[in-house]
């Protein structure tokens, strides 16, 4: 056999580390674009302010993105998120705004839960409905969300009879980002908890492999991850908590901001509620793809439909529940997108398909299927965002930023296909 | 005693081609019978109705005495009947517990996946089938076609399987690897397990195999205990159809 006499080579600095080349890759382009723009923009671009913004405007098209990493594994595509997103408002803002109301008094606590578990139900309905076309009758995904992508924007149009609906309900709005924060000491207490929890796992894992008999990383290695998880976690959070709340914003409700007196209060913004939302759906998506059954297949399906067919996998109702998902995580998306703006338009989530489309593929997620990670498409999205409000802080031109933008867009893909040449990966 | 795996009377069409045609066939515990025929005679299709790939139109299947329902891949797993394809049914981008696992992954007390304990259960399999095999983190893409095949065979032989199909198992492998499956195949045939080999060899079937039954135009032309029979026998069975014993 070839692999007997092989010596094992010399492995480098990373490859100790075990780190994703790919995930590197993107940590690194990621850095260049927020220096660049931090520099063209005279040291805007890295403020706690402007990054507290990225993150918000990020979240919507991240949660989405998580869901269209199982759709591109398993070799489909979904066009339609940004209609079930803009259906899904459109119910959660009539039932919020008009339906219930009628039945409860407006501010009722039940109201926002009650939107929510409507719209979420709405949004897998629909996904289901798609995965079954997709699946059990076999038209191409591309067809169904193609016509999905036309069809559900003016099934809310009809609920909403075009109207935009508002304002929304106060507690629902706290998903939208500046409307709803952590604030500081709160903020300070998850990032610990997390912290706690990386460095628990990283640990667990060692101890795991080691009573296996499994080789395992030299000890530095394996603090040096420790360390730059532990950083990373803590600087975001710290990037976060300084973003002062301005003082005229205090004075309008300072107990909101754990302020007793309006006057000379230094209350702060911290985690918003919709970036931890992402934080948690991409951390329960990661576990998904790589510690459940369902994430298993999901991948073998990916790679072979035919093998995972021959393992007893129900391919078909495999894609039922991967499209249900992504359905339910539109509605998610819809939810946080719409709080955002405090009303429900029509237009929400116009082009949105594309936008959690690119992030996935940016991410490194292969549209020939079996690749893609969570925390890819993750970033994805946070490199897309950068640069567009990068952009337009520059003053770049409108055109010439979907032009950028696009040729990022296939300039990434361009890389990925020429990386995984190299290491022979399919 | 009752035959481990008896196929009565079983007949499959494909839009208007009757690929197999009320053929029967009937396999012991311990034995090894041999598939033969041209390509496109019915061996894989005959094959595919025992491991639930297809859904037969009609006929029966009886194991151990007792007639059974095979309607699909897990169907037949239940059954202890284990495939090895032809095109090895590997998912490329996963690893190699990962694919042995596949559709029967270990799970721990929460209900998550066990990649750890999989993997320590694949290198113990692994080290007795293969010992050479090492490449246990890396997808079965970056395999040779001799490790993909221990992979697929160590699917076959790790849940315990009764009846085991292996359709053109040494295909694409070398000289080296082709001595291995030979090996292998006495060591489970000595574990009591029945086995149908699918090949075009017909040399290499009649060293392996204790019968060999030949196909035709996805019909029966008849089924023979090896010592029975010449090279040649086989050959004119396969050309022609006839069985020279049958008309003796």
């Amino acid at each position: 056999m070839s692999d007997q006499t092989k010596i094992p080579p010399k492995r480098s600095f990373v490859q100790t580390l075990e780190i994703d080349m790919r995930l590197l890759g993107m940590i690194a382009a990621f850095i260049i674009v927020a220096v660049a723009f931090n520099i063209l923009t005279g040291g805007r671009f890295l403020t706690p302010r402007n990054i507290f913004n990225l993150t918000i405007q990020t979240a919507s098209v991240g949660i989405m993105a998580t869901g269209m990493v199982f759709v591109i594994v398993t070799r489909h595509i979904d066009l339609s998120v940004g209609a079930i997103l803009a259906a899904c408002s459109a119910l959660m803002a009539m039932t919020q705004v008009r339906w219930l109301p009628e039945f409860l008094e407006i501010g009722h606590w039940a109201i926002p839960w009650i939107a929510i578990m409507v719209g979420v139900a709405l949004g897998a309905l629909i996904g289901a409905f798609n995965g079954w076309l997709i699946g059990y009758q076999g038209i191409p995904a591309f067809i169904v969300t193609l016509g999905g992508f036309l069809i559900w924007r003016n099934v809310g149009w009809y609920q909403t009879a075009g109207q935009t609906i508002g304002p929304l309900d106060q507690t629902f709005m706290t998903f939208g980002g500046i409307n709803g924060t952590l604030g500081g000491p709160l903020s300070w207490a998850l990032g610990l908890a997390a912290i706690a929890f990386v460095l628990f796992a990283i640990f667990k894992s060692r101890h795991t492999k080691a009573t296996h008999g499994f080789p395992v990383k030299p000890m530095w290695a394996e603090l040096t991850i420790a360390g730059i998880a532990v950083a990373a976690i803590a600087g975001f959070i710290g990037v976060l908590t300084n973003y002062a709340v301005p003082e005229r914003v205090v004075a309008r409700d300072p107990s909101r901001y754990g302020c007793d007196v309006a006057e000379g209060c230094n209350a702060v913004y911290g985690l918003p509620i919709s970036v931890l939302l992402l934080i948690g759906i991409a951390a329960v998506m990661t576990v998904i793809a790589r510690r459940t059954r369902f994430g298993r297949y999901i991948f073998a399906t990916g790679g072979n439909p035919d093998a995972a067919e021959l393992s007893g996998i129900n391919t078909r109702m495999l894609t039922v529940k991967i499209f249900a998902l992504m359905g339910a995580l539109c509605a998610i998306a819809a939810v946080v997108a719409s709080a955002r703006l405090a009303n429900h338009s029509n237009d929400l989530g116009t082009l949105d398909e594309l936008r959690v489309i690119a992030a996935a593929v940016i991410g490194g997620t292969a549209l020939s299927g079996g690749i893609g990670t969570i925390y890819g498409a993750i970033l994805g999205a946070l490199i897309m965002q950068s640069l567009q409000s990068g952009m337009a802080m520059v003053g770049v031109d409108a055109p010439l930023q979907n032009i950028v933008v696009g040729a990022v867009l296939v300039f990434a893909v361009f890389i990925d296909i020429q990386y995984r040449k190299r290491v022979g990966a399919k | 005693m009752a035959p481990l795996v008896e196929m009565k009377n079983v007949s499959i069409a494909f839009g208007g081609v009757q690929a197999v045609d009320n053929v029967s066939i009937s396999l012991n515990p311990g034995e090894v019978v041999g598939l033969l025929g041209h390509n496109g005679a019915g061996k894989s299709t005959l094959i595919k109705m025992l491991s639930g790939a297809y859904k037969m139109d009609s006929g029966e299947i009886w194991i151990n005495g007792k007639k059974v329902q095979i309607n699909s891949p897990r169907d037949a797993r239940d059954n202890a009947i284990e495939t090895i394809y032809q095109t090895l049914a590997l998912a490329d981008n996963l690893d190699a517990a990962s694919n042995l696992f596949l559709g029967r992954e270990l799970t721990n007390a929460m209900g998550f996946v066990d990649d750890d304990r999989m993997e320590a259960e694949t290198r113990k399999i692994m080290a007795r089938l293969n010992p050479n095999f090492k490449k246990l983190k890396e997808p079965v893409s970056a395999l040779s076609g001799g490790q993909r095949q221990s992979v697929a065979i160590a699917r076959a032989v790790y849940f315990n399987a009764k009846i085991l199909i292996m359709d053109e198992p040494t295909a694409a492998l070398g000289v080296h690897e082709t001595a291995m499956v030979a090996e292998l195949i006495q060591e489970l045939k000595k574990q009591g397990l029945g086995i149908f080999l699918i090949s075009h060899d017909t040399r290499e079937m009649m060293e392996l195999c204790d019968r060999v039954a030949v196909m035709k135009n996805g019909q029966m032309v008849g089924a023979e205990r090896v010592e029975d029979v010449t090279e040649d026998d086989i050959l004119s069975m396969i050309i022609l159809g006839k069985n020279p014993k049958a008309a003796a």
